[in-house]
């Protein structure tokens, strides 16, 4: 019974052995060492010489790139992620909305769902090449500046990723224009799972589309918004390809976000305890949605 | 006001607004597919949008820049990454996953709550200490680096979402099959995974173009440039030739064509691979 009993265990912890152990020598491992590393110089990506708080206050206090309250409006890599969770979420989440409900109401919503869904299967990589190409300042190739000039013909060209001022927005669009799809789809779901019975009762008793929208139908899509919201927050954190791709940061920083800020400083200036300071920065960040997600589970678990 | 709103809804301005939002979200991928097709000088001569007045077509772009500028390499490097890169986590993931859904053993919960949590850890957090690792286990040569990350990465996703699936299933089915004999791994195999096959086929579709799709993990971990994969390909072609747009639009759509076909065959998976994991 003992033996027999020992096999069963052993055989249970199988199943999952693979798995713990990548975890833990990738990701669990790591990330203790990552903290461990950011009280570090940790030149050459090695722990060398303890410092203390020091790469978190040099961070948050003379790096002007990182955070720079100096001037006004503020900038560098934390307030760039502020205007992206701000401007991300809103219009992915909004508009995905305005789409989910109206293509409801048409024969074709499945062509206008895949439509812009599509850019949710291709890379960054494609897609910051296509954005790229839309705002190229030579009115020739670039879509954006041909249009503006067609309507305004005294239009001077603008290069929209090479200006401090507007490179962030333009980057920014062309990841709404990735995500929208994704908003969509979760929201429409939603949208399907309302009985019908709700809204034509409403419709019998006289209410008009605009109120059935706000009284009915958005107070019963507040669980999946909150989700697709905190779903948005983690990819705003996690934005770094696009920025590689279409910027490289540029110009002068103008453009650099945390997740951009932990790779270059760390890969490409070889500051292995400065750029890991920025990732327990975006861990810490990233610590309340953890929190959301284990609470979600633990109910979700008590109901079944 | 709003009852006129309601009725704009519902009438021609409804039509206007999402053929209005479809051609906005098309053009740009268009744009760029038409130029991939024109001669470099026809490209800066004038836009895209002129190609059908001036009519001239080539396959010259997709051959410079699959041959001259070696992303057929990259192609190949792709798909020697992105299989093991999907398979790996797919199987190690359902293992774990029917470990979490069916088996005890001591801490269980506790192990799984982690799991959880490390959903949302940023990879950033590891990958100083893992590229050392990888590096000390003379990984970042060959290949097998850059699948074991992938891997430990898609772990977190794939054992949540096949483990929710897998403890949905009847419990009768698996007692049932206990009862008669089977052991674990022939519940697993023989009546787990053809049970879950919606779940595991939206999983590899996820976790293939999430590999394939992929520049940070393997701007990372793969340092042999004879192994690069598409995305690195073409990010250093954009470093390299930033306005050479016949080279860059070729580029960037054979980097996509795997990710449509994909999407086109099998939009339905895809789909609900995305409602598994996001709302329940």
């Amino acid at each position: 019974m003992t033996a027999q009993r020992h096999t069963f265990l052993t055989w249970n912890w199988l199943f999952i052995l693979p798995a713990l152990t990548l975890l833990g020598s990738f990701v669990v491992y790591p990330t203790l060492w990552t903290i461990r590393m950011s009280f570090d110089t940790g030149l050459g990506l090695r722990l060398q010489k303890f410092v203390g708080l020091d790469n978190y206050i040099r961070l948050l206090t003379r790096d002007q790139f990182f955070l720079n309250l100096s001037t006004f409006p503020p900038s560098g890599a934390v307030i760039n992620n502020i205007i992206w969770l701000v401007l991300f979420t809103t219009l992915t989440v909004g508009l995905g909305l305005v789409i989910a409900v109206l293509a409801d109401r048409v024969p074709y919503e499945p062509i206008v769902k895949a439509v812009v869904f599509l850019p949710m299967a291709i890379s960054f990589t494609a897609a910051g090449i296509i954005w790229l190409f839309v705002y190229s300042p030579d009115a020739n190739t670039g879509l954006l500046n041909a249009l503006i000039t067609a309507i305004y013909p005294s239009w001077k060209s603008v290069a929209w990723v090479g200006r401090v001022g507007t490179v962030t927005y333009s980057v920014i669009i062309a990841a709404v224009w990735m995500w929208v799809g994704f908003a969509t789809v979760v929201l429409s779901a939603a949208l399907k799972s309302i009985p019908q019975e709700i809204t034509e009762a409403a419709r019998v008793d006289g209410a008009n589309e605009w109120h059935i929208f706000w009284r009915i139908t958005l107070p019963m899509l507040t669980s999946p918004i909150a989700v697709l919201t905190t779903t948005m927050v983690i990819n705003v954190l996690k934005i770094f390809d696009l920025i590689y791709i279409m910027t490289r940061g540029g110009p002068q920083g103008a453009s650099r976000v945390i997740a951009y800020t932990m790779y270059t400083e760390t890969f490409e200036a070889g500051k292995g305890g400065y750029g890991s300071a920025v990732a327990v920065i975006m861990l810490l960040l990233i610590i309340p949605v953890m929190l959301l997600n284990l609470r979600r589970f633990q109910a979700e678990e008590a109901e079944r | 006001m709003n009852a006129r709103l309601a009725r704009y809804l519902s009438g021609g301005f409804l039509h206007a607004v999402l053929i209005l939002i479809a051609v906005a979200w098309l053009v740009p991928t268009v744009g760029l597919f038409v130029t991939s097709w024109r001669p470099r000088p026809d490209i800066f001569g004038s836009g895209w949008w002129m190609a059908f007045s001036t009519f001239r077509f080539t396959a010259e772009n997709y051959i410079e820049v699959l041959t001259a500028q070696g992303l057929a390499r990259n192609f190949l490097n792709s798909f020697a990454i992105t299989i093991p890169g999907t398979l790996l986590p797919v199987l190690i993931g359902a293992l774990a996953a029917y470990g979490f859904a069916w088996l005890k053993f001591p801490g269980r919960d506790w192990i799984f709550l982690i799991i959880v949590g490390l959903l949302v850890v940023p990879i950033q957090m590891t990958f100083v200490p893992a590229l050392i690792l990888a590096r000390g286990l003379k990984l970042t040569n060959s290949l097998l680096g850059i699948w074991l990350a992938h891997t430990a990465y898609g772990l977190p996703f794939a054992i949540f979402l096949l483990r929710n699936f897998f403890a949905a299933l009847p419990r009768d089915l698996v007692e049932a099959a206990k009862m008669d004999g089977a052991s674990d791994l022939g519940v697993f195999w023989r009546i787990v995974i053809p049970l879950s096959v919606p779940a595991i086929a939206s999983l590899t579709i996820f976790q293939f173009l999430w590999v394939w799709n992929d520049l940070l993990t393997s701007l990372i971990f793969v340092q042999d440039p004879n192994l690069l994969p598409l995305t690195v390909g073409i990010a250093k072609l954009l470093s390299t030739y930033g306005t050479e747009w016949h080279l860059l639009s070729a580029g960037s759509f054979i980097l996509m064509a795997v990710p449509l076909v994909i999407f086109f065959s099998l939009q339905r998976y895809f789909v609900q691979g995305i409602l598994a994991g996001s709302v329940k």
